[in-house]
């Protein structure tokens, strides 16, 4: 379990100070995938290299399994952060050196006998699906490639805990699915913790279980992704789940309209016949306002917007029905008038 | 001055001359360069390598006193012209080779005007490293040691040797001007026969000798500086 406490970053630059966090409160459960979601300048960054103290947090603690990572010294600190890996937005990958030597970096470090850790190394390459590249240098693969060295790299020491930082950012969207499954296989067949950062909100609707909301260096909404990203509370969440902001088109169209956030998160239902059903079944017809789910794995991740016009009985009835799927959260938005 | 440049009699004792004093001219020169660039990498990589580590915000963080120092000895020494260097540093070299003429003597001054500038081409190398890298590295518990030796020398490999090219055709100019004030090779024999006898074929022969020289250092230097980037695509392996 990760503990971040009352984390408070200040940096001292020549034109004054910077807060790039104020009072952050995290506690993130062991096995999750949690996404930490902002805008550019919110902190992000800041507050994941926090986690493994490359930056020192002006005030705060941060508890990994109930150690306080500001009181370890140099050695220990090394010791922890083999169990608590990074991956990069820019891969960082080492490109003097072939990929099986990339992977073969961290347990080096560690001193680990060179046999061993090729063979390890070759083994991981095998997880990430790069075993035919292992004598290949990064400058000859693709960025998503290079992000599965750069995750091999990451699992060598057998970390509990992942650290992603704007990970598939400058990765195409079909990458960036193709790695977000690769981070969701690696949570679930190794157990393995995972943080993701992020700006994108579908990056967060794909994989993550939990998330927080930052702005502007405090946490202004965590929890379920279902319930967080279906019911905005804050002006800076409603900011990032309608990008299209207050004046959105779609629901400023019909005011008879009540509208249903549905989140996909992970069940077996495939969202059209859903919406489907709910019509033949219930005989409820939803009016798609939004919707951006994509099938990963045997799961649908995603969210929906459905308008729907007939009164409370109807929503209430929508909502009890969608509910009732496996992996689907619907609730209703509330909109600002 | 000139007129007998180009005479029968010129010709023929240059080529007499070219043939018995040069292929030891061309070794001397060469093995003081090689020497002097060994010494000086020797000492220059290492203060390269510690002016980037050592800064306030490096991977190995030394007194800032300590790096001020170290900054201004740096510059004192490159600014010193080589010729003037040569003669201060008379009595290091009397210490050290026993002799200040000759030219195993050449090699102290040379390593000495060297280093300095071989610190900073170094220090300008390893500064090239994606700064990410390190935090990459640093994120997966390596120590500052290992950083140095695992990451920052690593990754700059190709941009050290580049500048170790520009480094060593550096040096063989400087080993050229020794012949000024008793050094060997091929600056001695276009001192002593084009300044002092005015046998000016003969120095444009040991000149012409010193450009092909530099030739094949830098062709040399820049081949295998290609070689070992493995950031280039397109290369078979
Ligand atoms: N080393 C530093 N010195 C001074 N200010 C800094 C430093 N690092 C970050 N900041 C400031 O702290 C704030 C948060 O930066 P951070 O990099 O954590 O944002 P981020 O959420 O990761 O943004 P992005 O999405 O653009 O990566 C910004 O205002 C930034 O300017
Ligand atoms: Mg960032």
């Amino acid at each position: 379990m990760i503990e971040i406490k009352n984390l408070t970053k200040t940096y001292k630059t020549p034109d004054g100070s910077v807060e790039a966090l104020k009072d952050v409160c995290i506690t993130i459960p062991d096995g999750d995938i949690f996404g930490i979601i902002g805008m550019s300048g919110a902190g992000k960054s800041t507050l994941v290299r926090c986690i493994n103290m490359l930056e020192r947090p002006t005030e705060g603690t941060i508890l990994v399994d109930g150690t306080d990572m500001g009181l370890l010294d140099k050695k220990q600190l090394r010791a922890a952060r083999r169990k608590i890996t990074m991956i990069f937005q820019n891969f960082n990958l080492l490109m003097q050196r072939n990929v099986l030597k990339n992977v073969c970096f961290p347990l080096e470090l560690s001193g680990l006998p060179k046999a061993e850790a090729k063979e390890k190394a070759l083994e991981l390459l095998k997880i990430v699906g790069l075993e035919d590249k292992a004598n290949v240098f990064p400058a000859q693969l693709s960025g998503g490639q290079q992000q599965r060295v750069a995750i091999a790299r990451a699992l060598a020491t057998e970390p509990e805990v992942l650290l992603c930082d704007e990970a598939t950012s400058a990765l195409d969207p079909n990458t960036t699915r193709s790695i977000l499954e690769l981070i969701r296989s690696i949570n679930e067949k190794l157990g393995i913790t995972v943080i993701i950062i992020t700006h994108q909100m579908s990056v967060v609707e794909t994989v993550c279980r939990h998330v927080a909301i930052l702005d502007n260096g405090t946490v202004v909404e965590q929890g379920d992704v279902g319930e967080v990203f279906s019911k905005p509370k804050t002006p800076a969440a409603r900011r990032l789940v309608f990008p299209e902001g207050d004046t959105d088109p779609v629901i400023a169209r019909d005011s008879d309209e009540t509208f249903i956030r549905v989140v996909f998160n992970g069940g077996h239902a495939t969202s059209t016949p859903l919406i489907a059903q709910l019509a033949i079944e219930k005989g409820i017809a939803a009016n798609i306002s939004y919707a951006s789910t994509r099938n990963i794995g045997d799961g649908v991740y995603g969210s929906m917007l459905l308008g729907i016009t007939g009164g409370r009985e109807n929503i209430q009835q929508a909502i009890e029905y969608l509910q009732k799927t496996p992996g689907v959260v619907a609730e209703e938005v509330i909109v600002r008038v | 001055m000139f007129n007998n440049l180009l005479s029968g009699e010129a010709w023929s004792e240059a080529l007499r001359i070219l043939r018995l004093e040069f292929p030891a001219a061309v070794w001397e020169t060469f093995y003081v360069t090689l020497l002097a660039s060994l010494f000086a990498f020797l000492i220059g990589l290492p203060l390269g390598v510690l002016l980037v580590a050592g800064d306030k915000d490096g991977v190995l963080p030394l007194p800032a006193w300590l790096m001020r120092t170290l900054g201004v000895i740096i510059n004192l020494l490159r600014s010193i012209p080589f010729l003037i260097l040569m003669v201060l540093v008379f009595p290091i070299t009397r210490a050290i080779v026993g002799t200040v003429v000759g030219t195993p003597a050449t090699v102290v001054p040379l390593v000495i005007a060297a280093f300095p500038f071989v610190a900073r081409l170094s220090e300008s190398s390893i500064r090239e490293i994606d700064p990410n890298i390190i935090e990459a590295a640093q994120s997966m518990g390596a120590s500052p040691l290992q950083i140095i030796f695992k990451v920052m020398i690593p990754e700059s490999i190709p941009s050290l040797i580049s500048n170790a090219t520009i480094a060593v055709t550096t040096i063989l100019g400087y080993s050229a001007m020794s012949g000024v004030i008793g050094g060997g090779g091929l600056g001695k024999i276009a001192m002593n026969y084009g300044y002092y006898r005015y046998k000016y074929l003969v120095m444009i022969f040991a000149v012409i000798l010193l450009i092909l020289l530099v030739q094949l250092f830098q062709t040399f230097g820049t081949k295998l500086a290609i070689r070992s980037d493995k950031r280039l695509k397109n290369r078979s392996e």
